[in-house]
């Protein structure tokens, strides 16, 4: 089992995001990452080559993953860590669940980690009498809303501060309400203030990692606020949460693959804190976590090896994909359904819950490709939509007036002299039918559409008999 | 079957090879013992004046400070940065030699306190292992010298670095910490590229998430 899904319900999803007016002005400004990465990438001449590096890096280290891993674990152990292994997202959770309890802890500070959102680590430990304090500035956002991240590194990009301020008001009671909460620097203040007692009283640290280094037996986080940092520090006991396809081989390799993320991510030339960390505190060492755990989840990733979707599992999530994806700034990330939204959700999603929860994600894409064209590790994410199409169809999972029309079109479509006539006769119809206006209101077959948008007549011969004109 | 068995036999199943193929091991046993390097950007590889320019400019375009100064006069420039900034005339430091050297009785009214921290200090100096020009960025390391915690909870943080420590790139500072520590790797290594920040609310940027709002770095040698 793991986080339960409203992919199925994508299409309701939709509607309501479209309609959400506080989302929609969330949204509205655009992400100001898509600028920003454009800056870095330009800023840095090798960064194509660096991406053609980070590609190859994975690919490399996915098709020796057995060896890396038992690499690293090797390393960890040496360095006086424990290694766990989860295959699913239930035994993750008692394995972390019993680490806790060894020490008998109360509560449990949280670095921002997906994994932790795909396994629902935070309801099961707040049912086994755990609480578990968010840390990341928008994890604990969202914490405090009860909602998911709608974006895998800017979990709380779907609010507005104004909605912030109201939060804040509700849970810290114990504050004078007469306060000015009107900017986010004084709403990033009142949560700093707070947040640091909950880093000073935790008894565990639970954080994802970016990276694990076979070499060194290593975790990387990466982070801006600084809150990963404590939150491995402070505690008696620091748990990594990492899945199996974050294994990179060498220091260097993790260097080759950070100098693509932070830029990719949001533009910076580096996150302001990338911190490796190896084993627990030393016998000399005045501070740091006297564990280290590291649980290494699967979760359906081995299962994508040597298979048309392994690619996906270069995805070193920086988010470049959703950021620059026309549908994900236009509906956000909660309509997604699941923990992964955007281009790399909608093809990871149904590799990990199934195509049959998950089959509308896929169709989710106007295939403009520019997910793909700014992919640090260059997944085909499009070829990878369209495969799961592919397979939804043969599955019978797509809806029957979908089926019925592709069964048409392609009837035309196998008889090239009857589709030109076809679309011929269509197309003149049509601009007749919209000859004063040049657009229509209503179109049979078309509600979808024209329900939100005039549906613009056709200008002039159908593509085709302009091709062949064209190559005379 | 233990959890650790069936991860492996899944991979191995998917990938269609059992872990025993001995080109398979040479490749991964090679890959960790060479460690090679990938792409490094031009602008990592200049020689030294040109390179500790570029490091002095990325720190400041990741909103850090910079400043050069002798190592005499490090105290000094610590007194001067927190009165300019209307602070309390009071630090932590870890044990790091270099830094227990340093004439702190000149700065009469500063208070040196050592040791880890723990919350309730506005101000922390560390000594880097290193620095890597290419992005401004910082590299430490944990242990009693310069405590981890010193990095994180103070609100501002002055990092001192030797001129002839800031290395163009990651890769050259991976090699020195092989190098100088053998398989003792820390516990931490903190790679600090600027002040902490977030952008969580509406988008906007704002600096001291979690971390240290200011970070002061001091470059030593470097004239």
């Amino acid at each position: 089992m793991t986080l339960r899904a409203t992919s199925p319900a994508f299409k309701e999803n939709v509607r309501e995001a479209l309609s959400d007016v506080q989302l929609q002005k969330a949204l509205g400004g655009g992400l100001g990452f898509t600028e920003q990465r454009r800056r870095a990438a330009e800023k840095l001449p090798e960064f194509e080559a660096l991406r053609d590096s980070a590609r190859d890096i994975k690919n490399h280290t996915l098709a020796h993953l057995d060896l890396y891993l038992e690499a690293y674990e090797e390393r960890v152990v040496a360095t006086g860590g424990q290694v766990h292994y989860a295959v699913d997202a239930e035994a993750a959770r008692t394995i972390i669940l019993d680490i806790c309890r060894t020490a008998a802890a109360k509560t449990v500070t949280k670095g921002k980690t997906m994994i932790a959102e795909e396994i629902g680590l935070n309801d099961f430990l707040e049912q086994n009498g755990v609480v578990p304090v968010e840390t990341d500035l928008g994890e604990y956002i969202i914490q405090i809303r009860h909602e998911t991240p709608s974006h895998i590194i800017a979990p709380a990009i779907h609010l507005n501060k104004e909605q912030v301020e109201e939060d804040f008001r509700r849970v810290h009671t114990h504050l004078p309400p007469d306060r000015n909460l009107s900017e986010p620097a004084t709403l990033l203040a009142e949560a700093r203030a707070i947040l640091r007692e909950k880093f000073l009283a935790a008894d565990v640290g639970i954080t994802g990692a970016n990276f694990l280094v076979a070499e060194t037996g290593s975790s990387i986080i990466v982070t801006n606020e600084g809150n990963g940092d404590l939150t491995q520090t402070l505690p008696k006991i620091h748990i990594v949460l990492a899945t199996i396809e974050k294994l990179v081989p060498t220091l260097e390799d993790a260097a080759q693959l950070l100098r693509v993320l932070a830029r990719s991510a949001t533009g910076q030339e580096m996150a302001v804190y990338t911190t490796l960390s190896t084993g627990p505190r030393r016998p000399d060492d005045p501070d740091g976590p006297a564990q280290y755990h590291v649980v290494i989840l699967d979760n359906g990733r081995s299962a994508m090896l040597g298979g048309e979707f392994q690619d996906m599992l270069r995805c070193i999530r920086c988010g470049a994909c959703m950021n620059h994806c026309p549908v994900f700034n236009a509906i956000g990330g909660h309509a997604y359904g699941w923990v992964y939204p955007g281009p790399m959700g909608a093809v990871l999603t149904p590799s990990l819950i199934g195509v049959d929860q998950a089959g509308h994600l896929p169709n989710a894409s106007t295939f403009c490709g520019r997910c793909e064209e700014v992919c640090p590790v260059r997944i085909p994410l499009p070829r990878m939509m369209r495969s799961w199409r592919e397979r939804e169809f043969e599955r019978h999972l797509s809806p029957a007036t979908v089926r019925s029309g592709l069964a048409v079109w392609a009837f035309f479509a196998k008889r090239p002299r009857l589709y030109g006539l076809a679309t011929g006769i269509a197309a003149r119809a049509l601009s007749l039918a919209g000859i004063f206006t040049g657009r229509l209101r209503w179109l049979p077959l078309a509600s979808g559409w024209t329900r939100y948008r005039d549906f613009p007549v056709p200008q002039g011969a159908t593509f085709q008999s302009q091709w062949k004109r064209r190559k005379r | 079957m233990t959890a650790r068995d069936t991860i492996l036999a899944s991979i191995r199943r998917a990938l269609g090879v059992t872990g025993r193929e001995a080109p398979r091991r040479q490749a991964v046993a090679d890959r960790l013992k060479e460690h090679p390097r990938g792409v490094v950007p031009a602008r990592g590889q200049l020689p030294q004046p040109e390179r500790l320019a570029l490091f002095r400019a990325m720190v400041e375009a990741a909103a850090g400070t910079v400043e050069d100064v002798r190592a005499d006069d490090v105290p000094g420039a610590v007194a001067r940065f927190l009165r300019a900034h209307n602070l309390p005339m009071a630090i932590r430091r870890g044990a790091d030699p270099r830094l227990a050297a340093l004439p702190w009785d000149r700065e009469r009214t500063l208070a040196v306190t050592t040791g880890a921290s723990r919350g309730g200090d506005l101000a922390a100096i560390s000594h880097a292992f290193g620095a890597a020009a290419e992005s401004g960025t910082l590299m430490l390391t944990s242990g009693a010298d310069n405590p981890t915690t010193l990095n994180f909870l103070p609100d501002t943080h002055v990092v001192v670095v030797a001129a002839a420590d800031v290395a163009g790139d990651y890769e050259t500072l991976w090699q020195r910490l092989r190098e100088r520590l053998g398989a003792a790797v820390p516990r931490n290594v903190n790679l600090i590229t600027g002040p902490s920040r977030s952008a969580d609310i509406a988008q906007t940027l704002i600096l001291g998430a979690h971390g240290p709002r200011r970070l002061h770095v001091l470059v030593v040698g470097g004239h």
